[in-house]
């Protein structure tokens, strides 16, 4: 015995030859998915339920409507010779129909109110994230909690983004959802999101989670979920933020208590390990490695893995800038942004070190056609930011 | 002299030889008078109509598979931008004027509308808007690509086409608010004696009510555009984060703006429909003074539920509370609305010529688009559902299967009084049949990858969403073209006068029941002026008494 979504799906798949090999991505959408996804938080589960209710309940008065309607059309046409009736009002009819629907909008907003309540409450929690948006990308800082200090961006995989401008032929289940640093969390805890962004209004939300929160600039917002269940979890952006919108995924990733534990400790050893002493003097071949991995996690996503840049955003590949003799021109634009006609660059300077910002600026001004074989210590920068 | 097009057939020189009406292009450019003007502004949206389709192909195009085949994300955001600013300000909007501008002195008797010159003005403001509007696509750096909602603080990072946008919005926007104006001063000031407010056709009443919501709101939108504005260019910081400014604060003007603007699109669909579903049932429309209450309160209602667009802004509790609940307040007049049409059908004697069908089509599909805005309107759901495909899915039941299809219902019913000539049935049901199946090809599988979580304005998606992609985007071509159907099949040949001739009342048996209202007192084509003295009118105000003269 089929069901009807499997019914559905063979159907659709014999109108669509080229339909995608891909599979359902557990934690993500679904193939031919019909419904919100599974739920694993309470929040998600009652949501899910309230929507069961409504679907019901708009279904049965679409059905009754129309039954009514349908039948009128089938026996009241001239066609069969019906006659038109003189009727044209009844105040007794008009009043129960109008008292009819408010009733029941007011049954529906009962327990509607009821899911929203608990779903703002985002007090008591055992973790508390910042999370902010970035054109096209996620910061987290874990603030409070097990886990306090530990910060880091949440970039998708820029071969993803490759295979996005090739047509994306044979991809991947986690195609557009693959990070490379996803947020990670402890399972049965109350996680508090506060949301933020560094330029313009994202948005972020997680279905299996049932939480979508927007982002805004110069503002923080909150919201909140305790997952149930162990696993990955995805969403992506949910407010048109630029032209990289489609490209800012959210990986969640659950793990058991003692996990977390141990990702933490992991993390917060890296983190010392990053800690670079912006007086050490660097050559021109390790800068270069470490700019390599900057460029990619940080800057591709608009200026592209081949330095040209797209539309609004200028090429570096062949850049009076990033040639110019005078190193701190680059510097400058690279800590502080710039804003033009067409384009906005963002300023790194608070989120990358002196290191990583050194690092890409020698990578950029020594790669593609540019051969400046200019190198820029970390000193530099220190020296720029005033 | 025909009503729709110069110099073919009938020089009925005698209807209008005393006014020395100008020919020629001079027609057209110094029209004063309001069937011209009226075909002018229906003529323009059908243009803008189908370029706002192409933008809306070259969407589906893209989105036939998964990656980037035909565009970058950079022209994608400016095509749904463009696609909603035209489809919103250049083809519905100024549709509905037009039909207001034919029908509105022939349903009241009024010989003209109360200003004329101004009317001319009004439309001759939205051809040089339109041109920036659409002109922008060649301005350096593209189109607007901020959405048609144009948030802050997006819109600052846009190029100079965003101030052409913001300049076209104005000049639209006062062109619409001269148009608001003439025609309450028209409704209030010109109608024919006996014709008594509550014996008003209903589509004049809902525009009436549509005239004061478009006064009302215009002028917040041409406020918050203006902001954004010297945002932009004056170091205003009123949406900047960066100088203390609240990008949230734009979101509630703009949907302050917004949601009456919703009804503006909506209301006039609503007369429509409730002039051709009586005609059709050879009924009197149900609950006229209840329909008159229904869409007042719809009116007054879309003005306290803005907020309702912006529940993941991170509203506090109470806030969302009250948007929710005056939101789904809504769903009672318009419940009301639907019950009275279906009350107006039953025990009618109905027939199903091609205005019929598509009065019948948007009763049933625009319900679609209602509940799922119950649905929406939920706020634990929309968290779920907000700026996915589901709630793209909505506001095209509403916008196309509620304006567009009650446009359509409406030209099929008029076009015999504007052209002189009956379209040809069969093309017209094609067109129906074609249209209605098409669009629930296009729109119903969207409700799914909105419940999936398909965020909306995405150039590229994951793969699991490909299949019902596909299926969305071989409905929107055959949607798409239908309307070229239309275009060719029915909408020319009336044009140029082909056809059966038109009699006086198309929809009448000949024992005249059906059609009822002064516009069918008039001959077909209506003459090029009607009712230059006022008309005696019978107690319920829809014929003619006495003289025959209608011109």
């Amino acid at each position: 015995m089929k069901s009807i979504s499997t019914k559905l799906a063979s159907l659709l798949l014999a109108l669509s030859p080229a339909a995608y090999a891909v599979q359902d991505l557990p934690g993500g959408p679904a193939v031919l998915q019909l419904n919100l996804h599974p739920a694993v938080t309470r929040i998600a589960v009652e949501q899910g339920w309230l929507h069961w209710f409504m679907l019901i309940a708009c279904t049965v008065i679409f059905i009754l409507v129309f039954s009514v309607m349908f039948y009128s059309i089938w026996k009241h046409r001239k066609s069969v010779g019906h006659p038109a009736a003189n009727f044209h009002e009844s105040v007794t009819v008009e009043v129960i129909w109008t008292i009819i629907p408010f009733l029941i909008v007011i049954g529906m907003a009962l327990p509607a109110t009821k899911v929203l309540v608990a779903s703002k409450d985002t007090s008591n929690a055992d973790l508390t994230i910042k999370a902010t948006g970035y054109q096209w990308k996620w910061g987290y800082d874990y603030l409070k909690g097990e886990g306090e200090g530990v910060s880091f961006l949440s970039t998708l995989d820029p071969t993803h983004r490759e295979m996005s401008n090739e047509g994306a032929k044979d991809v991947p289940d986690d195609y557009l959802l693959k990070v490379d640093n996803p947020l990670v969390v402890p399972v049965n805890k109350k996680i508090r999101i506060i949301t933020t962004a560094n330029d313009v209004i994202h948005s972020w939300g997680v279905p299996s989670f049932g939480v979508k929160q927007d982002a805004i600039p110069g503002f923080v917002r909150d919201t909140w979920f305790r997952s149930e269940k162990t696993g990955d979890f995805y969403g992506q952006c949910y407010e048109l933020c630029g032209k990289e919108h489609a490209y800012m995924p959210i990986h969640v990733k659950v793990l058991a208590a003692a996990e977390y534990t141990a990702w933490v400790a992991d993390q917060q050893k890296k983190m010392a390990a990053k800690a670079d002493d912006p007086k050490k003097v660097w050559t021109l071949a390790d800068l270069e490695a470490r700019g390599e991995k900057v460029y990619a996690g940080t800057c591709a996503a608009c200026h592209q893995p081949n330095g040209k840049g797209a539309g609004p955003i200028l090429p570096l590949d062949g850049s009076p800038v990033v040639n110019d003799a005078d190193k701190n021109k680059q510097i400058q634009v690279v800590l502080n942004g710039r804003t033009s006609a067409t384009g906005q660059m963002p300023a790194w300077k608070g989120t990358l070190s002196d290191t990583d910002i050194a690092a890409v600026i020698t990578f950029t001004k020594n790669h593609w056609s540019n051969h400046t074989g200019q190198l820029v210590q970390p000193a530099e920068v220190l020296a720029q930011r005033k | 002299m025909s009503a729709v097009l110069p110099g073919h057939a009938a020089d009925h020189a005698h209807d209008d030889h005393h006014n020395h009406a100008p020919t020629g292009w001079r027609r057209w450019v110094y029209a004063t008078n309001h069937k011209d003007i009226g075909t002018l502004y229906l003529l323009f949206a059908f243009t803008m109509l189908m370029i706002g389709g192409v933008l809306a192909l070259m969407i589906r195009t893209e989105l036939f598979e998964p990656g980037l085949q035909f565009v970058n994300p950079e022209l994608f955001n400016q095509l749904t931008t463009m696609h909603g600013l035209i489809m919103v300000f250049g083809a519905i909007m100024p549709a509905f004027v037009g039909f207001a501008n034919w029908m509105v002195p022939l349903q009241i008797g009024a010989p003209d509308m109360a200003f004329a010159r101004m009317n001319n003005f009004s439309f001759w403001l939205v051809i040089p808007a339109a041109i920036t509007l659409v002109g922008s696509f060649f301005m350096p750096g593209g189109a607007p690509a901020a959405g048609w909602t144009i948030y802050a603080p997006l819109t600052l990072q846009m190029g100079p086409s965003m101030d052409a946008a913001i300049f076209a919005l104005h000049i639209l926007g006062a062109s619409s608010i001269m148009g608001s104006i003439n025609i309450i001063v028209t409704i209030l000031n010109m109608r024919a004696p006996g014709m008594t407010l509550m014996k008003m056709p209903m589509f004049c009443w809902t525009w009436l009510i549509t005239a004061y919501l478009l006064i009302a709101v215009m002028p917040v939108l041409a406020g918050a555009i203006t902001m954004t504005l010297t945002d932009r260019h004056f170091g205003t910081t009123f949406f900047n984060p960066a100088g203390g400014g609240d990008p949230v604060m734009f979101q509630h003007i703009f949907w302050f703006f917004g949601h009456p603007e919703v009804y503006i699109m909506i209301l006039p669909a609503f007369g429509i429909i409730s002039q051709v579903v009586p005609a059709f049932a050879r009924k009197r429309l149900f609950g006229y003074a209840s329909m008159v209450y229904a869409t007042s309160s719809i009116a007054i209602l879309s003005f306290i539920v803005w907020a309702h667009h912006m529940f993941t802004t991170g509203m506090p509790v109470t806030g969302q509370l009250f948007f929710m609940y005056a939101t789904m307040l809504i769903a009672v007049p318009t419940a009301v609305k639907i019950f009275n049409w279906i009350a107006t059908m039953w025990q009618g004697s109905m027939t199903f010529e091609t205005p019929m069908l598509w009065a019948v089509g948007f009763i049933f599909v625009f319900t679609m688009g209602g509940l799922t805005g119950l649905i929406l309107a939920m706020a634990p759901i929309d968290l779920l559902l907000q700026d996915t495909y589901y709630v793209v899915a909505h506001f095209h039941y509403v916008l196309v299967a509620g304006s567009l299809f009650a446009m359509f219902a409406g030209f099929y019913y008029w076009s015999p009084k504007w052209t002189g000539v009956m379209y040809n049935e069969r093309n017209g049901k094609i067109h129906f049949w074609s249209s209605l199946i098409s669009f629930n090809l296009t729109f119903f599988p969207m409700h799914f990858l909105g419940l999936a979580g398909m965020p909306r304005r995405y150039a590229d998606y994951p793969a699991q969403f490909a299949d019902f992609n596909m299926v969305v985007s071989i409905g929107a071509f055959w949607f798409g073209l239908s309307q070229v159907y239309f275009l060719f099949a029915v909408l020319l040949p009336v044009m140029r006068g082909k056809g059966e001739k038109a009699p006086q009342r198309p929809w009448n048996d000949p024992d005249g029941a059906g059609a009822e209202g002064l516009e069918w007192e008039v001959p077909s084509p209506a003459p090029f002026h009607t009712f230059e003295t006022p008309p005696k009118l019978n107690a319920a105000a829809t014929k003619i008494v006495g003289a025959a003269a209608a011109h």
